[in-house]
């Protein structure tokens, strides 16, 4: 089976964030970029399902010049390849921009099955699997914690996460688009063999005018969303801080929780 | 004059859900803004008594769209439903639930309508004439003001909790059944049945103590101190999302979206940042006491108390103090 992996490069969770001097987005000078997060797990199951049936893992990342190595991890994971869409054109849109971009290239590759992360944790429109899906007229399933090949691998068995704690258990036709749950499996890390011989794999550029999409739908020229600005969410009761070394903030907790919270007996 | 707002709801248990009820209220709230009338879609199978509920509410229209294969949600069935509809009214925006359902199958709508997709808006107000919505991105630690460009209908979807469900307006709305096109359609997805992920087994939600921990704890090894809290509080060990991924609790004790909603009295948040997954299933608590290195972390936002600091000094401290407390008195 030939399987297609999207990634995306995000900004360090854990990394602490100003507003950029545009007031649009984040300052990146002197964030640490990483693979997002859902996407990891989205690798390590095309990977496990390319292993399964034979098949090869290529990845696909659109995003700024970094993305090469977001891509370049994926390769030391073990995919085969990979297609980077860093044309300036492509970059800035909303998720139905985007995906469209990422269907275009993935037609043009060919593929049995599509894999993508749940949501990005930046922008977080838990989108851009379901777009590409649509583009192509294939099936999706998002939030997927399962899948299952059928024996004829005509098909995927998949386990959905609902809320309230429940899963839906259903069946989806291929070629077909998954987004994967984080927590589906426990990813793997690269090997020093992996990491060599990503380094002679391809990494295949791809311009927007390639991909046969009226420019006009690509990018921040295609995207219906723009962003005004960002700033720090306005709180709605205000915080009381509690400062000083260790022990101090324990005993001021300790009173708080005696005498305010009041759950100390 | 713009096109309505439309709200599509659903029921459960032959009552509007909550976060139905929360997207009619916005709605009507947008729909006074712009000066344009709100109406609502009903969607599912077997909707008397949620369409009785929809009479008694401020709406210019309730379309009940009901179909023995929109029982049970498929994404192919919904869109098809949908789509014509959409069409034929035009309606400015068409406000949805941010729920896990609506998030899988809204992209596939936008698509289809070449509507515009708004996911996960928590509020909007008009600034020179047009309407900004508010969206939490990078995990909530920032809120993005956005604007939509270019002509058609906005599909906008509503973290829940955002617009209080008490807020509806009471009125009359007059029902009209409406013939749901889904006969032969492609329904894209075979549902076989539903299971339990597995989360039953500790009950959360009756705990007046929880002790719960982020990413920040920084591994299963290092959860021992915390432990030792949630003991000595008398209190149940929870969790948020990536510590259950991680496998360092088990999803029994997830906290959030896709796990447990709480309401204790005291909630100690350790090294949790406070993604809006994990405050929508905590935020009724009483108290929050949250312990994050990084002082912009949004949890702080809807803390009580807030400590600046590692968790991996203040808890054994908090231990130490507690330990004291209990041999004092």
């Amino acid at each position: 089976m030939k399987i297609a992996v999207c990634v995306k490069q995000v900004p360090d969770p854990e990394a602490r964030l100003r507003v950029g001097a545009d007031g649009a987005w984040i300052d990146e000078e002197g964030v640490a970029f990483v693979l997002n997060e859902s996407d990891e797990y989205a690798v390590e199951e095309a990977l496990r399902i390319a292993e399964r049936t034979g098949g090869e893992v290529i990845a696909f990342g659109l995003g700024p010049e970094r993305t090469r190595e977001a891509l370049r991890k994926v390769l030391a994971l073990g995919a085969s390849r990979a297609v980077l869409l860093s044309d300036p054109a492509l970059l800035g849109g909303d998720a139905l921009a985007t995906g469209r971009a990422l269907a275009a290239a993935i037609r043009q590759e060919g593929a049995d099955l599509v894999l993508t992360g749940s949501a990005s944790s930046d922008l977080g429109y838990a989108a851009t699997g379901s777009v590409i899906a649509g583009e192509l007229g294939w099936p999706h399933a998002w939030l997927v914690m399962g899948v299952e090949l059928a024996e004829d691998r005509r098909s995927v068995r998949i386990t959905r996460e609902m809320e309230g704690g429940m899963n839906e258990l259903s069946a989806v036709v291929l070629p077909a688009v998954i987004q994967v749950q984080a927590g589906i499996n426990h990813p793997r890390y690269a090997s020093l063999k992996g990491i060599m011989a990503a380094k002679k794999k391809e990494i295949r550029e791809v311009a927007a005018a390639e991909l046969g999409v009226d420019a006009g739908r690509l990018g921040r020229a295609g995207s219906r969303l723009e962003t005004v600005s960002v700033a720090l969410p306005v709180s709605g009761r205000e915080v009381e801080w509690i400062a000083g070394d260790a022990a101090a903030v324990a005993a001021a907790l300790v009173t708080k929780l005696e005498q305010e919270a009041k759950v100390l007996r | 004059m713009n096109g309505p707002v439309w709200a599509v709801v659903q029921q459960k248990d032959g009552r509007l859900q909550r976060s139905g009820r929360e997207t009619i209220a916005a709605a009507q709230a947008l729909a006074r803004e712009l000066g344009t009338s709100a109406e609502a879609v009903l969607l599912g199978d077997g909707l008397a008594a949620a369409g009785e509920e929809l009479k008694g509410m401020a709406l210019a229209g309730a379309r009940v769209v009901e179909h023995p294969r929109l029982a049970t949600y498929t994404p192919g069935g919904y869109v098809a439903a949908l789509v014509p509809l959409v069409r034929e009214e035009r309606p400015a925006y068409v406000l949805f639930p941010h729920t896990y359902q609506t998030v899988d199958f809204m992209a596939r709508l936008a698509q289809a309508l070449d509507a515009g997709l708004l996911p996960e808006a928590i509020a909007f107000r008009r600034v020179d004439g047009e309407v900004r919505w508010t969206r939490p991105v990078l995990g909530g630690k920032l809120h993005a003001q956005v604007r939509t460009v270019g002509e058609g209908t906005v599909l906008v979807s509503l973290q829940s909790g955002a617009f209080p469900a008490d807020g509806v307006e009471a009125g009359s709305a007059p029902l009209r059944q409406v013939a749901a096109a889904v006969d032969g359609v492609d329904l894209q997805r075979e549902v076989r049945g539903f299971e339990s992920a597995g989360g039953g087994a500790v009950d959360l939600s009756k705990a007046e103590v929880i002790v719960a921990v982020g990413r920040g704890v920084g591994g299963q090894e290092k959860l021992a101190p915390v432990e030792e809290l949630a003991r000595l509080l008398g209190g149940e060990l929870a969790a948020s999302r990536p510590v259950v991924d991680s496998g360092w609790l088990p999803r029994e004790r997830q906290v959030g979206s896709s796990g447990q909603t709480v309401a204790p009295k005291l909630y100690l948040a350790l090294g949790i940042s406070g993604a809006i997954q994990h405050l929508v299933g905590m935020k009724g608590a009483t108290a929050v006491v949250a312990i994050n290195k990084d002082a912009s972390a949004p949890i702080f936002k809807i803390a009580t108390w807030g400590v600046a600091g590692d968790l991996h000094e203040i808890v054994p401290a908090l231990n130490q103090a507690l330990k004291e407390r209990a041999g004092g008195a």
